[in-house]
């Protein structure tokens, strides 16, 4: 979507001074934001630092930071999945259905993994085998699958789900750590080893800078990104089980818009939404801050819809800094 | 004859004729004219910001605050007609025109200047618009009774058997056919669409260019903002609220390539015209209204299945196995 035409590379006198590099990174402006909000959230609150004020902000991103991890990856290869908040809304309605049949908890889960796999697997066929744009895909498939957990329960709701199911959602592992957060943390891990430590990982990248010549290379183009629409739809339907145990109920309306707080999350993150380029230290980092704003403005009486104010303008304030920043260094040079 | 069997904007309108048809066997009433023009006047709204959204998307970019843009326009509109009822209402269209643009231009800034992705800046400015109307409005509504008559007639009128406001939506399409196939600026949108390389050497200015398109898609976000509050009669901060996918649908259906360069006038009309036939046929045959999301998804993917299947490039393949990659 950029303009094609690039100017020759200069090579530069001397390499960067690696401490130097580091402290301007993407990951490091994201920790000082980060720390930023923490400071004025615990100025701004008196309810703010205590562990399970801080414990209770957990839940404000783990759900979608789950999703981020995945999307991160979809985005580097240059695609992007905006059906998962519809995923959600599908997996949950199924496990209803399978709640109203008696499934037991283990069998809940199941079910809604299950459908985050098939739905990805859906994308990533339409994706990969049909060669079709994946955000055209992906909007269509966003109302299919909300439409077909319409179709499901109309107005109604699902409500019900057995105490044990709703641990996944509501229970703490220790003390104030909730498993939604150590999930979220193992997954963390697991992605960023994934990403930056595998082969898999600098095939991701690969396919991002330039999916021809990793074709030629010898990557399978088109089976990783189905792998990864796959693994978007398993991570949805994770989430769809946390939140529906922690809601206790569900709604077709469920995660409504949560397909653009994700996206957000990535690319603040520092994801290049045009491919090849992004870490997951940034998409944690990212998912932090949103977490810290949201919670932080919450604790301080203003609406949700206020601060998706809040959260759109640093989205576009820190992608569009960095840009200004370059541009003023080169006026002046 | 084939070049009449390839075009897709015959296709749709067959398809729609098709569903008409399927209607009437069962319910007849559905295609008398009156009521085919209440579909025509209940998708006007829809054509119009699908004809905003295709020029956007022809040059390689996406608005996804359409709707937001609409709220906020519409919220602000409804809040100046409550306070001061005596300002005429050509006046208001006008402003609504105007401050539509303004926050479009606003997109195309970030998108010329700073040469961020269009889906990054729409998808900030998507929320921020539509956080703006609840601070605005202090989450209040406006409803009827606080709307000045004349507010809420004009479009409702008639006009040599037409309500206003189809010829709303019959002046923006020919405004639009006019823009994309007798001007250079409409020649530009599709040039930088298929070639934004060769475009700049043809003496394009595609920052500049890709800033029109956002300031067109904002005046008719706008311009739509006073039609849809003056037709629901209420303004609240949920006006519209995910329509922005709705609008990008049409454009699909209607054969507007999300790649860019791809899309034509009739193309994005017919588009918001189908899902409008399907969105009325379904209550008339009794099938539930929560029918509607799944259906416009099918009808997606089904659209972009067949549109892909003309535009694959027919340049020289050189090794078949890349030619799906690239």
């Amino acid at each position: 979507m950029t303009d094609m035409i690039t100017t020759g590379r200069r090579l530069p006198d001397r390499l960067d001074n690696p401490v130097k590099s580091a402290a301007l990174s993407w990951e490091s402006l994201l920790v000082l934001v980060a720390l930023g909000i923490f400071i004025a959230n615990s100025f701004a609150s008196p309810y703010f630092l205590n562990a399970w004020s801080l414990s209770d902000l957990t839940f404000n991103f783990t759900e979608k930071a789950l999703i981020a991890l995945a999307m991160a990856l979809v985005i580097i290869t240059g695609e992007i999945d905006l059906s998962v908040a519809s995923i959600i809304a599908l997996a949950s309605t199924l496990m209803g259905l399978a709640l109203q049949y008696g499934a037991d908890t283990p069998m809940l889960v199941a079910v809604g993994v299950g459908v985050g796999i098939l739905c990805g697997a859906f994308n990533g066929f339409l994706v990969t085998g049909l060669k079709l744009p994946s955000i055209v895909v992906t909007i269509g498939t966003m109302s299919l699958f909300r439409g077909i957990a319409y179709i499901i329960l109309g107005d109604q709701s699902f409500k019900g789900y057995p105490a044990s199911f709703s641990w996944f959602g509501q229970g703490y592992v220790w003390w104030v750590i909730s498993f939604e957060l150590v999930l979220f943390l193992v997954a963390a891990v697991i992605f960023y080893v994934l990403l930056h430590h595998t082969n898999f990982g600098r095939r991701v990248f690969a396919i991002g800078n330039n999916a021809t010549a990793a074709q030629f290379s010898g990557v399978r183009v088109d089976r990783i990104k189905f792998v990864l629409f796959c693994l978007t739809g398993l991570m949805s339907g994770i989430a769809a089980v946390l939140l529906t145990a922690r809601l206790g109920s569900t709604r077709p309306s469920i995660a409504q818009g949560f397909e653009l707080e994700v996206i957000t999350m990535v690319v603040l993150g520092g994801v290049s939404i045009l491919g090849g380029a992004g870490s997951i230290i940034g998409v944690v980092l990212a998912a932090l801050i949103i977490g810290l704003v949201t919670f932080g403005l919450g604790l301080l009486n203003v609406p949700g819809i206020v601060m998706s104010i809040f959260t759109g303008t640093l989205l576009i304030v820190v992608i569009a800094l960095p840009i200004l920043w370059r541009m003023y260094k080169e006026r002046r040079a | 004859m084939k070049s009449v069997l390839k075009n897709r904007e015959i296709w749709l309108a067959l398809a729609i004729v098709a569903v008409v048809i399927l209607v009437t066997l069962r319910f007849p009433r559905f295609s008398q004219p009156g009521n085919l023009l209440t579909i025509l006047n209940d998708t006007s709204i829809l054509m119009m910001l699908a004809l905003g959204q295709m020029v956007v998307i022809l040059t390689r970019s996406i608005d996804l605050s359409m709707a937001s843009n609409l709220a906020l326009t519409g919220m602000i509109v409804a809040m100046v007609n409550a306070a001061f009822p005596m300002i005429p209402i050509p006046l208001l269209i006008a402003g609504c025109v105007l401050v539509g643009a303004a926050l479009g231009g606003f997109n195309g800034m970030l998108v010329w200047k700073l040469d961020i992705p269009p889906i990054v800046v729409t998808l900030g400015t998507l929320t921020i618009f539509r956080g703006l109307v609840f601070v605005i409005s202090g989450g209040a509504w406006v409803n009827a009774a606080q709307m000045s008559p004349d507010f809420i007639a004009l479009q409702r009128g008639s006009f040599v058997g037409l309500p206003v406001l189809t010829w709303f939506a019959i002046v923006v399409a020919a405004l639009f056919y006019v823009l994309m196939t007798r001007t250079p600026a409409g020649r530009s949108f599709y040039a930088i669409g298929v070639n934004p390389t060769a475009s700049v050497y043809t003496g394009i200015n595609v920052g500049r260019t890709k800033f029109l398109a956002f300031v067109i898609s904002g005046a008719i976000s706008g311009l739509c903002g006073y039609l849809w509050i003056s037709r629901y009669v209420i303004a609240s901060v949920e006006v519209a609220s995910g329509y922005e996918l709705t609008i990008i649908a049409a454009c699909v259906i209607g054969g507007v390539s999300i790649a860019g360069g791809i899309g034509t006038v009739a193309g994005a009309l017919l588009g918001a015209l189908f899902l409008g036939v399907v969105n009325n046929a379904l209550p008339v045959i009794g099938v539930s209204p929560f029918w509607q999301m799944a259906i416009s998804g099918a009808a997606i993917l089904l659209a972009v299945v067949l549109n892909a299947r003309g535009e694959r490039s027919k340049g020289r393949v050189i090794l078949k196995k890349a030619e799906g990659v690239a």
